[in-house]
């Protein structure tokens, strides 16, 4: 019987987890913890609504509303003194429940604090571009755009950045495998020599643990290499790759050994 | 087999003849000798002057963060070596900082005294390349011979601890592999004396240099609130009148500890940022004299471990491994399956070479990261471009893109 | 009129050599081998260290040109991506014949590490290449190794032929 692969999520699986394995938590703290932390998301919280709050490996993690992003980064940019957007980006959770989520890395440099705002999205939703805040998040939303699909409200150029403006599907989403669909494949050939060439040309040889036994005879014998497919005999004879032919070569001084110096001190 | 022809046409979007005005289309790149990589422009131009750019970016992209999710944590450490590949150390430090905040382990501070010797040489090869470079593309042929033959010495130091030249590898989640071999020491003093008359040389060569000045000087200014606005971080930050350093502001492995000092300018022009990467060599062989001083204390105080105690995680040292049952299935375990992080997000950033440099790691309880985004300064640098070309001239273009300091594979990863 | 004042039985003779049109040619070719600069990643920093003061990459008359058209070989440094492949074509199509391609490291070899959708699974899918360089990153020293031998390889042919097509795959 095949075993049963799942289509919605194409990555690399773990081979074995015991079955009563519990995965430990990154502690949680709470925000009040922090002044400086709690000072802010109290600001926050006074004009939109915060999901949820609190502190993870020293960064605050806070969670709103999709519809909310511009303002509260604006709110946290002109009061907060988080002037700097970090990264921005995307964790696709379709699998599990059809959702992006969409996190927002911000940087105080007055107060060296740093902020995760998070939020979800149903997948096909679009998210309010804050490129208009941060001149960033042009190329971060972009970015997005190319890997996940999400398209952003109100950018002023949602083109693919990473990968070329004629391709197909958005590589970071858990359903796109890691060596690429069929369109991938055939990529550079189609554009360049065409679809007959591709009988011409072969597949790729994505195998990585493929190993040609005749390769290993053929090559890895070092002095006694033959060339591709030649039958090997077992009575070749010796033979050392020297920079130059035998005879000398015309016009060009003979190296050899005895005459050159070996430098043991590059520091001399 | 028959050549097989091919489909593609020449193209002519360099040049666009039915507009009325006079402003010329010109592609730049994306393989272009003083790019520094793969990037490519479309310069919209009105004679030598540009009005409008587009950086194109994606032409190195290779899919790291798709690596990631498919890769156990450890095996994912060598290809952070090729992002910022002019300094790999600094990514896997990144990486491995970011993945020990997520389990939670201290580093023995042997290791971290190691580590940030290997940052702060990986930070000198870094800056000496982009001074190389950037030199080259301006035409000072000469400081580009000095700077590599600098480099090639620090390269031989860092080649006598992991054995590589460039994809270095050097830094393991938990500490690192090794201890430094016996040369080490002394051929860093013997560089680390040599060095400020190096750097003394190139300054020589450029800081009264009449060509230099003019491709240098006001040239390419970015405004505090542009480089905030565009997330720069590092020497451009820094150039631009921030004085922001994440080993000062938010230290990490023991950068508290020692003196250093963080050069700021106003300016924001090239020249500033010029000025900032020779200030920085200084300052981190002033860090590397206090590293030697730190690791010849850590000798004498016996302090011999080199990897974090952390069985669930990290493989126990190879003498246990050989030895001891236990620590030989832990190890299986590790290898073979992975270590499984607990379940939960982190977010790291360090000072590498070009500027913060983050990693943020989605775990989700299994030995694959559920997600993993590398936050790459030069992504960023790149994308003010955008902003900081037009109203320059073409030939300011070179000197920009010099020194942005921007390595594409970082950029696009 | 100056006179010249060289002793030809003495300081090397003769300056006369006597040599076939090939072989003739075939210094010239290998001797001054003019490299494009293809530096597309990691690799590209060992070929620069290369052409940089310890290697000396001049002493082989490998001079690095920024322009397909006045180079002879061009040595693929680096990961072609997908992105990029139609460029690489461009670049070689450019370059005046005879003209040669090395494959530099891993990933320009077999897609190397990054066995992943971006990547092109070796540069010999869009051109063909005359020799492969291991290593990621090759150190310079195999890079002037396989210029040597390249050399070698160029001595080989008989120069006045064109050249001939050579196999993709």
């Amino acid at each position: 019987m095949r075993a049963y692969k799942p289509k919605d999520n194409v990555q690399a699986k773990p081979y074995y987890t015991d079955r009563y394995y519990v995965a430990p938590q990154v502690p949680k703290q709470d925000v009040a913890s922090d002044e400086v932390f709690a000072a802010d998301l109290e600001a926050i919280k006074a004009k939109f609504e915060v999901k949820e709050a609190y502190i993870q490996v020293g960064q605050m993690v806070i969670y709103i509303n999709p519809h909310d992003i511009y303002s509260v980064l604006e709110l946290m940019r002109d009061e907060l003194e988080y002037t700097q957007l970090s990264e921005m980006s995307a964790i696709d959770w379709i699998a599990k429940s059809n959702q992006f989520e969409i996190f927002y890395q911000m940087l105080s440099m007055t107060k060296r604090k740093r902020i995760r705002v998070k939020y979800f999205i149903q997948n096909g939703q679009a998210v309010d571009s804050v490129e208009k805040l941060f001149r960033s998040a042009d190329w971060a939303e972009r970015e997005m755009y190319d890997m996940f699909g999400i398209e952003a409200n109100g950018h002023p150029f949602m083109k693919r950045i990473l990968m070329p403006y004629d391709w197909q599907g958005h590589p970071l989403l858990k359903t796109y495998p890691l060596q690429g669909d069929e369109f991938a494949a055939w990529y550079e050939v189609d554009k360049i020599y065409g679809k007959e060439a591709r009988d011409i040309i072969g597949p790729e040889l994505r195998d990585t643990a493929r190993v040609d036994r005749y390769d290993s005879e053929r090559f890895a014998r070092l002095g006694f290499e033959v060339p591709k497919g030649t039958e090997i005999t077992g009575d070749e004879q010796p033979h050392t790759e020297s920079y130059q032919e035998e005879g000398g070569v015309f016009l060009i001084k003979k190296f050899d050994k005895e005459s050159s110096t070996v430098i043991d001190d590059p520091q001399r | 087999m028959a050549q097989v022809k091919n489909r593609l046409t020449p193209f002519f979007e360099n040049i666009t003849f039915d507009r009325d005005d006079n402003e010329l289309i010109l592609n730049f790149g994306p393989q272009h000798p003083s790019a520094h990589g793969q990037l490519r422009l479309m310069l919209h131009l009105q004679q030598e002057q540009i009005v409008k750019a587009h950086p194109d970016v994606g032409y190195l992209h290779r899919g790291m963060e798709k690596m990631a999710e498919n890769m156990i944590y450890n095996e994912f450490m060598p290809t952070t070596d090729r992002m910022d590949y002019i300094a790999s150390s600094s990514n896997n430090y990144g990486f491995a900082l970011a993945v020990e905040k997520l389990i939670g382990v201290e580093v023995p501070r042997r290791a971290k005294v190691i580590r940030m010797m290997i940052l702060e040489i990986n930070r000198l090869m870094s800056h000496l390349f982009w001074l190389a470079t950037t030199a080259l593309d301006i035409g000072a042929m000469t400081v580009f011979l000095f700077a590599f033959r600098e480099r090639e010495y620090l390269m031989d130091i860092i080649e006598g601890y992991c054995g590589a030249r460039l994809t270095h590898a050097a830094i393991r989640i938990g500490g690192v592999p090794l201890d430094i071999q016996d040369s080490f020491i002394s051929q860093l003093r013997t560089f680390l004396n040599k060095l400020p008359q190096n750097i003394k040389d190139y300054e020589d060569l450029l800081d009264s240099n009449r060509i230099w000045l003019m491709r240098m000087e006001e040239v390419g200014t970015i405004s505090t609130e542009m480089a905030l606005s565009w997330a720069c971080t590092g020497p451009m930050l820094r150039a631009s009148g921030v004085a922001w350093d994440i080993r000062k502001e938010e230290p990490y492995e023991l950068y508290d500890e020692v003196e250093f000092n963080v050069p700021y300018s106003d300016k924001g022009d090239n020249f500033a940022r010029y000025r900032i990467y020779m200030e920085e060599m200084r300052e981190s062989a002033k860090i590397l004299y206090q590293c030697i001083e730190m690791y010849e204390k850590c000798v004498k105080d016996g302090q011999t471990e080199l990897m974090a105690h952390a069985p669930k995680y990290i493989s126990a040292p190879k003498l246990d491994i050989m030895t001891q049952n236990y620590s030989l299935m832990q190890h299986f375990v590790l290898v073979t399956q992975g270590m499984r992080p607990p379940v939960g997000e982190v977010y790291v950033a360090t000072e590498s070479p070009k500027g913060e440099l983050g990693f943020y790691i989605n775990s989700q309880g299994g030995p694959y990261p559920y997600r993993l985004k590398l936050r790459a300064p030069s992504f960023w640098h790149t994308g003010i471009l955008t902003d900081l070309l037009p109203g320059h001239y073409i030939p300011d273009v070179v000197s920009i893109i010099g020194t942005t300091n921007i390595v594409f594979g970082e950029v696009d990863r | 009129m100056a006179q010249h004042k060289v002793n030809y039985t003495q300081d090397g003779g003769l300056p006369v050599a006597l040599t076939s049109i090939d072989k003739i040619v075939n210094w010239g070719r290998s001797n001054s081998l003019w490299a494009m600069t293809y530096g597309l990643a990691c690799c590209g920093i060992e070929m620069m260290a290369a052409g940089a003061s310890r290697y000396d990459f001049d002493r082989f008359g490998t001079i690095f040109r920024a322009s397909p058209r006045q180079s002879d070989v061009m040595i693929v440094a680096g990961t072609l991506t997908k992105k990029h492949a139609e460029f690489i074509k461009r670049l070689y199509d450019q370059m005046t014949e005879p003209r040669w391609v090395i494959s530099m490291g891993s990933c320009a070899n077999t897609g190397g590490m990054f066995n992943t959708y971006a990547t092109v699974q070796g540069v010999d899918r869009i051109i063909p290449v005359d020799l492969y360089l291991p290593g990621c990153a090759p150190r310079p020293e195999t890079l002037q190794y396989g210029v040597m031998l390249l050399q070698k390889k160029i001595r080989a042919n008989k120069a006045g032929n064109a050249q001939k097509a050579k196999r993709l795959m």
